[in-house]
């Protein structure tokens, strides 16, 4: 008998199964650090005392958090249009360019209050742009969404790369990146947040982008389940042909969610590019906007739970580095496999248990 | 002459640079055309170059080498068709995670093993597919105009780069002349109807995501134990996204799949060329149109310009067998 119509409480579905699949995701992590000859209890213990230990190892971890969620969030509300979008990464790229050309406009004449506004509507307004085209050719033209990201992807970091090297270089200089913002271009620092739980700041960038993710988290919320436009999109995400029926049209709503999405991405750069090392450096996006599709898919595509799946991957991400100071044996790249692992358990292979939890429910119902 | 000299130096490039491409392609054209999407060619190939340095430097075998790569490649084919066809999970989803799965674990066991920074040990002599000398390369070396053709294009790669134009024709002849090629087609266009006529759809596509496996393995040892001497961490290098372009650009038929990739390598190859090159009247072409041009070209063709990409219909979309 087919099991795929047995309904399971919500419970098992949204918390039981996840939990699962992490779980499975992080022992075979696991297997991979035994099998290359280290502990991988005395591992997992390094990784939380790197990440959660100390003042500037929390600062670390919620910076990296804050890339993600904005990523996280990007990927989440194309997903909910029933839209793959894997071009997260470029689009935060062009964010970038977005916020540094306003940070570079405006840094000498105002306080940094006055900068954010404007660099926050910059950073979406461009990384949106770079999602119209990709959005443009599955709306009008019925271009796979997929291909057409990752396309703008590689365009993206060529042109960046171009820009960098050619336009926005500091003539004279060799590396290829802007001059250094001045305050006035910069988000500060979150130290006095830290302090009110008696925490250090210290070096981590842990800064203000944060609380724009959080607000961002909260607005996606609203958008998704509190406004028409949501509720368009996710009926268009779960049945294209009933939304077209009921006389949502199509190619607006994905228009306008990749364009949400995009510019959800294209903030992600606030957090690096204003936060942390005041200009604009090539690559600096740094993989954050694919770590984005896993969080998504952990979280569910819920803001609440990017929000969790976030710090998660920011206690990998800061937790890994000083792992692999501890243990030189465990490379940074063991986080990527990890985020591979978790992609393809939450994600490809989500319903994988879901057969045994029928078994395993019906008997403990009828019990 | 001396312009000629060049153009016989980029074509030689044009050949070396479009071979990864070729194999990967048609790996890619075997799975999208039995309806899975293959977002993991890139990192199948990644997996197989550093499975087969690795058996390649342990043996000394080159073919050993290849046979290790095939084998890791597989495996990788496999979990794919385990999420994406037997769990009908999110076939992009699974594609996207292998890729990571790959970028990492290679670099940490080749530190774990290797300790050079995600590297394999330099590999050479019989561990390598070296290049190989046609007959009559000496005879041929002073004709004009074929010769240098001969001698420096068609003469002097390695046996995969021979074995990947060969795969060309052997791909058309399976998939349109045999019946198993009709039914990864059709399963790939109507699963419900190759169904109907009781033939397992399941079997069908997994066998199309292992013959994709296969090939990726020789892509990736061509990358790390013939084109180069050893594996370095991320040597794909979106190769695998560049395929999966000219699979497209190539509207997923065989012939045309290799004219796209020998294109795409051209511009690589062109690329590598006029780097530091000012072309009169324009100045220095960045480098970076180049690489982004074969993106470029595949979104005007999606986009429909270029005459219109059919993909497979049931492409992406899991099989349910009954509800």
């Amino acid at each position: 008998m087919s099991t795929a119509s047995v309904p399971l409480p919500n419970w098992i579905t949204y918390g039981l199964m996840p939990l699962l699949n992490l779980l499975v995701a992080f022992f075979i992590s696991g297997l991979v650090v035994w099998w290359i000859g280290e502990d991988p209890l005395a591992a997992l213990k390094l990784l939380i005392e790197g990440s959660l230990g100390r003042g500037d190892a929390i600062g670390f971890t919620l910076f990296y958090a804050t890339s993600f969620i904005f990523t996280g969030l990007s990927v989440a509300v194309a997903f909910h249009a029933g839209l793959f979008n894997i071009g997260s990464e470029g689009q935060a790229y062009l964010g970038g360019l977005g916020a540094a050309l306003v940070a570079l406009a405006l840094d000498r004449y105002v306080p940094w209050y006055v900068t954010m506004p404007f660099a926050v509507i910059g950073a979406a307004l461009f990384g949106a742009a770079w999602a119209f085209i990709p959005a443009w050719l599955q709306a009008k033209r019925g271009s796979h969404v997929v291909i057409t990201t990752i396309m703008f992807n590689f365009i993206g970091a060529a042109l960046m790369v171009y820009l960098l090297v050619n336009v926005l270089i500091v003539p004279g200089k060799m590396a290829p990146e802007t001059r250094t913002f001045l305050p006035g271009g910069q988000l500060p620092k979150l130290d006095w947040l830290m302090a009110w739980f008696g925490l250090k700041l210290g070096p981590a960038p842990f800064n203000v982008s944060f609380l724009i993710a959080l607000v961002m988290a909260f607005l996606v919320w609203v958008l998704i389940w509190r406004t028409k436009l949501g509720y368009e999109m996710r009926t268009l995400g779960i049945s294209p042909s009933a939304a077209i029926y009921a006389g949502i049209p199509y190619g607006r709503t994905v228009i306008i969610a990749m364009l949400i999405s995009g510019g959800l991405a294209g903030m992600m750069a606030l957090n690096p590019v204003m936060g942390a090392s005041a200009r604009l450096q090539v690559e600096f996006v740094g993989g954050a906007g694919f770590v984005g599709i896993a969080v998504s898919l952990m979280g569910r595509s819920h803001p609440l739970g990017i929000v969790l799946a976030a710090l998660l991957f920011g206690i990998l991400y800061q937790g890994g580095a000083d792992l692999s100071f501890e243990m030189p044996n465990i490379t940074r790249e063991m986080i990527v496999v990890i985020q591979g692992l978790v992609i393809l358990f939450a994600g490809a292979l989500e319903y994988m248990f879901r057969p045994a939890m029928v078994h395993l429910y019906q008997r403990l119902k009828r019990a | 002459m001396e312009f000629y000299d060049i153009v016989v130096s980029i074509l030689g490039s044009t050949i070396r640079l479009s071979i990864p491409l070729l194999f990967t392609a048609l790996a890619g054209l075997f799975t999208e055309r039995a309806g899975v999407f293959d977002i993991g060619l890139e990192g199948k190939m990644l997996a197989a170059a550093f499975a087969s340095a690795c058996v390649a430097y342990v043996t000394g075998n080159a073919w050993l080498g290849l046979l290790g790569g095939i084998g890791v490649s597989i495996l990788f084919s496999l979990i794919h068709g385990f999420a994406s066809i037997t769990n009908r999970g999110n076939q992009i989803v699974s594609g996207v995670a292998l890729n990571f799965v790959a970028a990492g674990l290679t670099v940490v066991l080749g530190q774990a093993w290797f300790g050079q920074g995600g590297r394999t040990p330099q590999i050479s002599g019989e561990a390598r597919f070296s290049p190989i000398t046609l007959p009559f390369v000496d005879a041929m070396r002073d004709v004009p105009f074929i010769g240098p053709l001969y001698v420096h294009v068609i003469s002097g790669n390695n046996i995969l780069t021979y074995l990947a134009f060969l795969a060309v024709p052997i791909t058309w002849w399976v998939l349109f002349r045999t019946r198993f090629g009709l039914r990864l087609r059709a399963v790939g266009e109507n699963p419900g109807a190759v169904d109907t006529a009781g033939i397992s759809v399941t079997w069908l596509r997994y066998r199309a995501v292992i013959v994709a496996g296969f090939l990726c393995g020789f892509s990736g040892a061509y990358l790390s134990i013939a084109q180069s001497a050893a594996f370095i961490k991320d040597m794909s290098a979106g190769k695998g996204y560049i395929a999966l372009a000219a699979l497209i650009f190539a509207k997923w038929k065989p012939v045309p799949v290799m004219f796209a990739c020998l294109l795409f390598g051209f511009l690589d190859a062109f690329a590598n060329f006029m780097q530091g090159k000012a072309v009169p009247g324009i100045g220095e072409v960045p480098v970076q149109i180049f690489q982004a041009l074969p993106y470029i070209l595949t979104c005007i063709l999606l986009a429909g310009f270029i005459g219109v990409a059919h993909p497979p219909k049931a492409g992406g979309v899991p099989y349910t067998k009954e509800r």
